[in-house]
């Protein structure tokens, strides 16, 4: 698989780790009321799902950036690669 | 019909006309007693023991492709029950003694051969950690012995023992390891429930689950709504899919983990060794090919098939534990979905709705655990109590902290 790495152009998958679903991302509220549940389904459920999927992949052996890949899972082409910091902005993180 | 010496020796004289279909090919009935979703190893097995050892019922399972094309045909066949903690161990040997019985019981050779496990230390503290399983084993009643350098080179000479950078320590060794053909596996259960009034259906996919008031009442299938009084969902790498259906999000993700054989070579290696520096196992079939595997791709995917990457990985572990593997040449490779669960351990439970059940969460290490998985989850579908086996094995384990994780990687599925 080759990942179009934003800032890098066309890398080959190899060079990255991968973590998993994208919504790590949005770690819950620990001072929630509810905290203990959203924790629970934030470390441990996920939606799994036979078609797109947006993960997290760390380029560890290039420029240690984390990008947020989405890929289709049952044919493995990837349709977008953005940088993971970009995304958190967008959703309102500092960084 | 009962197969028997006696049997293959009669239609051997009178031409093989006598043989027929192991088992029908039925239309799915409005409804059923139980229904379970899958025919795979662990779905077939859960027909077979519940319609043997707990109910007559009416029972069906329900198959989207054909008996035998999912990963009880992808597998590495690989029977152990070497594990340490205390949630899997006893299970994992009722497994092994429903795999000693097994052809007997269901008559039907699926070729059980128990020549042995061996799992090779490299360190001083990998010997430790095995001394401590092999131990754990024994508290179980499990056979384990553990062998040094010489020991292992009495058993496979031909390993690399002049590895200055991983040296063969010794090895954890269960006898009572081995393999099994896992193809007769699927079909030895598929007769089996099959003639004990079990219905059969290929090419049936579950597309919906009908739930009225938080009660299942059946499933809706590409041949038709089938009604159910319980529903039990065996679909391993599917699980997600299929319980999505009933709005559930599992602690499950799906990965590809890819499988190999090489040509036919004369019979060399007696068990199944496992490499501890890399990740490689091996055994021999009876075909005299190498059935050999390594480490999950790493990403999620529910394409059947990995990438080239974890291939070269494979191999660079086989020639570093077994360097006269080198000229043989590979004659397949393939892919099946793991379920990969949180912790590295299954799930055999009951849900939030009545009347559906689910098991999965079986990893890579699903098909030794075959018997017991069925035996189980027909005992929950019964009698709605876990069996003593299996009670560990539940869903809010994750949430109350019960984890069972062998590997002791948290919840990283590509890890475990």
């Amino acid at each position: 698989m080759i990942i179009n790495h934003p800032l890098l152009g066309p890398r080959d998958s190899q060079e990255f780790t991968y973590l998993g679903d994208a919504n790590l991302i949005d770690r819950p509220d620990w001072q929630a009321p509810d905290a203990v549940d959203r924790f629970f389904e934030y470390l441990y459920l996920r939606d799994n799902p036979a078609g797109d999927h947006r993960e997290l992949w760390f380029h560890e052996q290039g420029d240690r950036s984390w990008v947020v890949v989405t890929r289709n899972m049952a044919t493995h082409e990837i349709l977008n690669v953005e940088l993971a910091s970009d995304v958190a902005r967008n959703r309102g993180r500092s960084k | 019909m009962r197969y028997s010496g006696f049997r293959v020796i009669r239609e051997a004289l009178t031409g093989h006309k006598g043989w027929t279909p192991a088992w029908r090919d039925p239309a799915p009935q409005a409804s059923y007693d139980y229904v379970i979703i899958g025919g795979g190893g662990h779905g077939l097995a859960t027909a077979y023991y519940l319609a043997k050892e707990f109910r007559q019922a009416r029972i069906a399972v329900i198959e989207k492709g054909y008996i035998g094309g999912g990963n009880v045909g992808r597998n590495t066949t690989i029977i152990r029950s070497n594990y340490m903690l205390d949630g899997n161990e006893p299970f994992y040997e009722f497994s092994m003694k429903l795999w000693e019985g097994l052809e007997q019981d269901f008559n039907y050779n699926a070729m059980v051969s128990q020549r042995g496990i061996l799992n090779l230390c490299h360190t001083d503290a990998q010997r430790d950690a095995y001394t401590r399983r092999g131990n754990a084993m024994r508290l179980n009643g499990v056979d384990a012995v553990l062998l040094d350098r010489e020991g292992v080179r009495q058993m496979a000479p031909y390993l690399n023992f002049d590895s200055a950078r991983f040296p063969i320590k010794g090895g954890l060794m269960q006898p009572r390891g081995g393999t099994v053909r896992h193809d007769a596996v699927a079909w030895g259960y598929a007769r089996g429930a099959d003639s004990r009034g079990v219905d059969i259906i290929q090419n049936c996919e579950v597309i919906g689950m009908r739930i009225d008031n938080g009660r299942i009442q059946g499933v809706e299938t590409t041949r038709g709504f089938i009604g159910a009084k319980k529903v039990g969902c065996a679909v391993a790498g599917s699980s997600s899919k299929v319980m999505s259906h009933a709005g559930m999000r599992l602690p499950i993700e799906s990965h590809v983990l890819q499988a190999f054989v090489s040509e036919g070579l004369k019979p060399t290696i007696p068990g199944v060794i496992t490499y501890g520096a890399g990740h490689f196992y091996v055994s021999q079939s009876d075909k005299g090919g190498l059935v050999f595997g390594g480490d999950l791709d790493g990403y999620n995917s529910y394409a059947q098939r990995g990438n080239l990457p974890v291939v070269e990985d494979v191999c660079e572990g086989g020639m570093s534990l077994m360097p006269m593997i080198g000229r043989a040449r590979l004659l397949r490779i393939w892919g099946g979905l793991m379920d990969m669960s949180m912790d590295g351990s299954p799930i055999i439970d009951r849900t939030d709705i009545e009347g559906l059940y689910f098991n999965g969460g079986w990893c890579y290490g699903g098909f030794k655990a075959t018997p017991a998985s069925g035996w189980a989850f027909a005992h929950l579908l019964a009698t709605d109590k876990p069996h003593e086996t299996a009670r560990a094995y539940r869903f809010d384990r994750f949430r109350k902290g019960l984890m069972i994780d062998e590997k002791g990687m948290g919840a990283q599925p590509n890890l475990h």
